[in-house]
């Protein structure tokens, strides 16, 4: 009570030193802005700049026929295209086709690392067996276990979904088991006073403590699996994003490539989008007063 | 607070002998300690003195350190750090009831809560807590829990000169009410005179100072008793004060 009382008597004194100073000019702040160490005012619209510049460039090289159609097709071409494909439905029953995939590969590859991560990460035989083979796995691209897969599993869809799995259990093993390891000693000893059992201690410390860098495993694993995914189809597909431009390739349809490219940009843009909103949820206690 | 406690009940805390050490140092050597039912007990020590390892030992929290000695403590006790060491994941109330299992839990948790003045706050996430009013969180976990015995390792130690003051009075009413033998480790000798009923002083390795404060409350430096006390102590401590 007292210290609040102390503050406003501050304020109000400091108030009017202030307008002794201005006075006669009214109570208009004279002072000089002061100038600040940061990078100065922020820019309008400054995470589009950069994005419309090229837009605008690569306009203006078509119209003048600066940019040779073939090697890159007008901005409205590709909008066009964009559209015929639509109207003629291949283009959603592609993209429905690989968001099945990376979908499938994501949910294996999630419940799979996760599973891996916490039987490694909760007992030390758990670690014994699983660490060593998941850090050869590691060493070893995924991508290049392709071959191998196909003559185990065919060309269909149970490699390509394979693929993405595997690509998708590193990252949610690792970073999941590291925070399931990385947890503070202090709440160790504080469960150990609160006399908690050992399923507590892991329900209420260890899970929740480790979410984290599971999120954080999810990012990459995201990223990863887009990335097999454009691998897997184009290598062996009839079907898919990826077999639509390889497709376009071989008839030389420059502006239907550059159509699978923007919708690849849209999957990873929003599906980053969306990772970033579980992160935010699910890490809410994070929020400081600041935001 | 003195009447009722002195020497008629069994002591909650014994410890005879109690020798702690790490990598071959000695750091507790031979300690002989016992504590009453009820009684508030300060330990005072300079830094390094050993006063966390002999605090670490009455909450159980020594298992890999090398030792000998007699030592009892009660079952029902609880430990508040120097930091509030809430679980950031966790609401307020949450934290308080952690660990606990009856029925009855987030009624207790509540009153807990608004006995150290957070009515209302149950529902906060821990980082939207000020330091003072984490520790009162800290504060009100330990004693849901109805301790026969609060450890407490210099809960104040990081909090600001003001908001000291008030833990101080809070924790006062508190183990009025509650009434758990406490022992209070701090370096800071004000809050150990104002809040004891025995200071005690912990130098290599061994208590080398147990002294009865019989002030009566309010104790403040306008006595002339603590004064005393104060200057006694810190010069225990190795302190050399000039007037
Ligand atoms: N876990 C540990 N490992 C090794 N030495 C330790 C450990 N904990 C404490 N010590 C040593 O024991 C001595 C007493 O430490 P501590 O009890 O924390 O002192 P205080 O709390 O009085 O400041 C110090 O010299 C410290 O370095
Ligand atoms: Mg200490």
């Amino acid at each position: 009570m007292s210290a609040y009382y102390v503050d406003t008597k501050h304020a109000v004194g400091g108030s009017r030193r202030q307008s002794r100073a201005t006075a006669g000019s009214r109570a208009i702040d004279q002072r000089p802005r002061a100038r600040r160490l940061g990078l100065g005012r922020e820019i309008p619209y400054a995470a589009h700049l950069g994005t419309i510049l090229v837009l605008a460039i690569w306009s203006l090289g078509s119209l003048t026929g600066f940019i040779d159609q073939r090697t890159l097709s007008a901005p409205w071409t590709v909008a066009t295209t964009a559209v015929d494909l639509i109207i003629d439905g291949r283009l959603q029953s592609n993209l429905t086709t690989s968001a099945i995939r990376v979908a499938l590969g994501l949910a294996f590859g999630i419940g799979i690392g996760t599973a891996l991560a916490v039987v490694s990460g909760l007992s030390r035989w758990g670690e014994a067996i699983i660490d060593g083979p998941i850090q050869i796995k590691r060493a070893i691209p995924t991508l290049a276990l392709i071959p191998l897969l196909i003559l185990w599993f065919g060309i269909g869809e149970p490699m390509k979904v394979t693929v993405i799995t595997l690509s998708v259990i590193i990252p949610i093993y690792l970073q999941t088991h590291n925070g399931l390891r990385g947890i503070d000693n202090r709440y160790v000893e504080l469960a150990e006073t609160l006399r908690m059992g050992h399923g507590e201690f892991i329900r209420h410390v260890v899970l929740p403590g480790a979410l984290p860098a599971f999120l954080l495993g999810l990012r990459y694993a995201v990223t990863a699996a887009l990335l097999s995914l454009v691998v897997v189809e184009q290598v062996n597909a009839t079907s898919g994003l990826g077999y639509m431009i390889e497709l376009a390739r071989t008839y030389g349809q420059t502006s239907t490539i550059l159509v699978g490219l923007v919708v690849y940009a849209l999957i990873g843009l929003l599906s980053d989008g969306l990772v970033h909103i579980i992160q935010k949820r699910a890490l809410s206690w994070r929020r400081t007063l600041a935001d | 607070m003195a009447p009722y406690a002195r020497g008629l009940t069994e002591p909650t805390v014994a410890v005879e002998n109690l020798v702690r050490g790490f990598n071959g140092r000695t750091v507790l050597d031979g300690i002989n300690l016992t504590i009453r039912e009820g009684e508030f007990v300060a330990l005072l020590g300079r830094s390094g003195s050993g006063k966390s390892t002999l605090l670490r030992a009455l909450a159980d929290l020594d298992h890999d350190v090398a030792g000998t000695g007699l030592l009892q403590a009660p079952e029902k006790k609880s430990v508040v750090f120097q930091d509030a060491r809430l679980l950031p994941w966790k609401r307020v109330l949450e934290n308080v009831v952690l660990g606990l299992a009856d029925s009855q839990a987030d009624e207790r948790g509540r009153a807990a809560l608004a006995e150290v003045g957070l009515a209302g706050r149950e529902q906060a996430w821990p980082v939207e807590l000020s330091g003072g009013e984490q520790q009162r969180v800290a504060l009100a976990r330990s004693l849901v829990r109805d301790p026969a015995l609060l450890l407490a390792d210099e809960p104040f130690g990081a909090l600001d000169a003001l908001t000291r003051l008030r833990m101080h009075d809070l924790l006062r009413q508190l183990c009025q009410r509650h009434r758990p033998a406490v022992m209070l480790v701090t370096h800071d000798v004000d809050e150990a005179i104002s809040l004891a009923d025995r200071v005690l002083v912990l130098e290599d390795g061994r208590i080398t100072a147990d002294i009865a404060i019989d002030l009566p409350e309010p104790r403040g430096h306008g006595d002339p008793r603590f004064a005393s006390i104060r200057a006694d102590l810190l010069q225990k401590l190795g302190v050399t004060i000039n007037h």
